[in-house]
């Protein structure tokens, strides 16, 4: 999803990927870089999106979510 | 003379009822018509012909003693393949979970449908774990578009759609954790139910994301979708979320019209980032109730960014032993995102669900103005089958990641929607969603009453003969 408020420099999300993924217990394969990295990418612009909305340190997630 | 494999749940339960037709005759017309449509569709993922028939027998066995055979008599329905069926693994949509043992008993739903009277004939195929929205399966083959079959049911509930749309049956099931029920319901051009978070049970399905997944109908009426929900309501204890509210029924208040219902237009996020097609379809259904307000649903695009990071992380958590285990054995598209989930950075995901209050507390002010709100359900028509992108707005983006875009907002929050068909051309149907306040449905439904006997909008069977 195209975020206007995210940073303009991106952070090395293939090694990002690669270091993450023993600490998951996770085996990649080679091919799978580069989609997890695109997923990645937007998986950040949406935690910026929501991260640029201020919220005080009162507003505590709802233990049990209820409609 | 009626043809029993596409009438509506109503006419065929009222049939039965009164003896014009044996549930066993329903049921053998249904399981006929699967069999001579559904491999163009590719709905169903397994045919339950002896299972349908000795329940159908039962049914019209209990007639004959006398016995009252229930709101949904003899009426077929079939569920996504998630939902327990006894002696059927579930599979979900993966060639994983075909190794589980198969299902003790069937899921709470299905047991409150057959309790009504109604006859299970069959699973339905789904994307992969139901991330998705496409309707698309590499294990399964794709659900195709009864409408088009060259075109995405859309997904995941992808076979709930084209079922239903294909007048295989009158009636499934289908699961909604982002927009499951309502993109299907849009691209196949059927009636679908996403009800309040909690309505109804969701105890022997398999899970995506556990704050976020709903179960509800798909349906070719109103009335019908009315008749199947009124049948699951209830407390169940065997969901940890299912309310302990009362049930509040429908069907009863259904033809009561508009009344003092107040309707407006979504604006802002829900009137920009779509084809043109999308927004007419609206304006179609706005023009029909009179409605010319319009109002803005607060930070709408950050609501979808925090529930596309709870999705992605939850679904991941989830999933993570079989992603350690069997990683080459996923869907690929869905094996990426998963591990793309794994790895997001918890902060990111507390930031997510605090905001989730902040949102879910500005839309029930919202809601203090206004009872119902209009919104499209997809940005487009449903898409070319393995279309990977398309342009809104100029922008060329991934299919599979941004179908969702308006119906991911609502659901975050729980919100009730009726998806209701628009047929603007004679090209592939549209669907608009109608959003009320939490364990509002029963309002939801009636405006998609008052729609479908306007004319604006319906679900007619697709011309596949």
């Amino acid at each position: 999803m195209p975020n206007p408020e995210a940073p303009t420099t991106e952070p090395d999300l293939a090694a990002y990927a690669a270091a993450a993924a023993p600490v998951l217990g996770l085996t990649l394969d080679p091919a799978w870089i580069a989609p997890v990295v695109a997923n990645l990418r937007v998986l950040r612009a949406a935690a910026d999106l929501v991260a640029g909305f201020p919220l005080p340190d009162e507003a505590e997630a709802a233990p049990v979510f209820e409609a | 003379m009626t043809d029993w494999s596409t009438a509506s749940a109503a006419t065929v339960a009222e049939a039965v009822c009164t003896g014009q037709v044996s549930a066993r005759a329903v049921a053998e017309a249904a399981l006929a018509r699967i069999a001579a449509v559904d491999p163009r569709t590719n709905a169903f993922t397994d045919v339950l012909g002896a299972r349908a028939l000795a329940r159908a027998d039962a049914i019209d066995a209990g007639i004959r003693r006398g016995e009252a055979p229930g709101a949904l008599a003899g009426v077929p329905f079939a569920v996504k393949n998630l939902i327990d069926v006894a002696e059927l693994p579930t599979r979900a949509g993966a060639k994983i979970n075909r190794d589980r043992a198969p299902a003790a008993r069937d899921g709470a739903l299905v047991r409150r449908l057959e309790a009504a009277g109604a006859v299970l004939v069959g699973t339905l195929n789904m994307g992969e774990y139901a991330y998705d929205f496409t309707g698309e399966n590499v294990h399964d083959g794709d659900s195709r578009n009864p409408h088009d079959l060259g075109h995405m049911t859309g997904g995941s509930s992808g076979g709930s759609g084209a079922a239903v749309a294909a007048g295989l049956v009158p009636l499934s099931l289908g699961s909604d954790t982002n927009g499951s029920i309502r993109v299907p319901s849009a691209f196949c051009g059927c009636f679908g139910l996403k009800p309040t978070y909690g309505r109804l049970t969701r105890a022997g399905s398999f899970p995506f994301v556990g704050s976020l997944d709903h179960l509800g109908p798909m349906a070719r009426t109103v009335h019908d979708l009315a008749r199947a929900y009124d049948a699951m309501q209830g407390e169940d204890p065997e969901d940890p979320v299912a309310t302990t509210r009362a049930p509040e029924p429908a069907l009863p208040d259904l033809e009561d019209g508009l009344g003092s219902l107040r309707v407006a237009v979504a604006g802002g996020y829900f009137a920009r980032g779509g084809d043109p097609e999308a927004f007419a379809a609206v304006a179609r259904v706005a023009d029909a109730l009179g409605a010319t307000r319009t109002v803005e649903v607060p930070e709408a695009a950050r609501a979808r960014a925090a529930a596309y990071l709870i999705t992605a992380a939850e679904g991941a958590a989830l999933h993570l032993d079989r992603l350690r285990a069997r990683a080459g054995d996923f869907d690929p598209a869905v094996r990426d995102r998963l591990i793309a989930g794994a790895m997001i950075p918890a902060p990111h995901v507390e930031r997510a669900q605090r905001f989730r209050r902040w949102y879910r507390a500005a839309v029930l002010d919202l809601f203090r103005e206004v009872d119902i709100l209009l919104a499209p359900a997809t940005p487009c028509r449903a898409p070319r089958s393995g279309q990977k992108t398309f342009v809104i707005d100029g922008v060329e983006l991934p299919v599979r990641a941004n179908i969702g875009l308006f119906t991911q907002p609502l659901s975050f929050i729980g919100l009730p929607v009726v998806v209701v068909p628009v047929r603007l051309d004679d090209g592939l149907p549209l669907g608009v969603q109608v959003v009320a306040a939490p364990w509002r449905e029963a309002d939801a439904l009636r405006v998609a009453r008052v729609l479908e006997r306007s004319g604006a909008v319906r679900a007619p069977v697709a011309a596949l003969d």
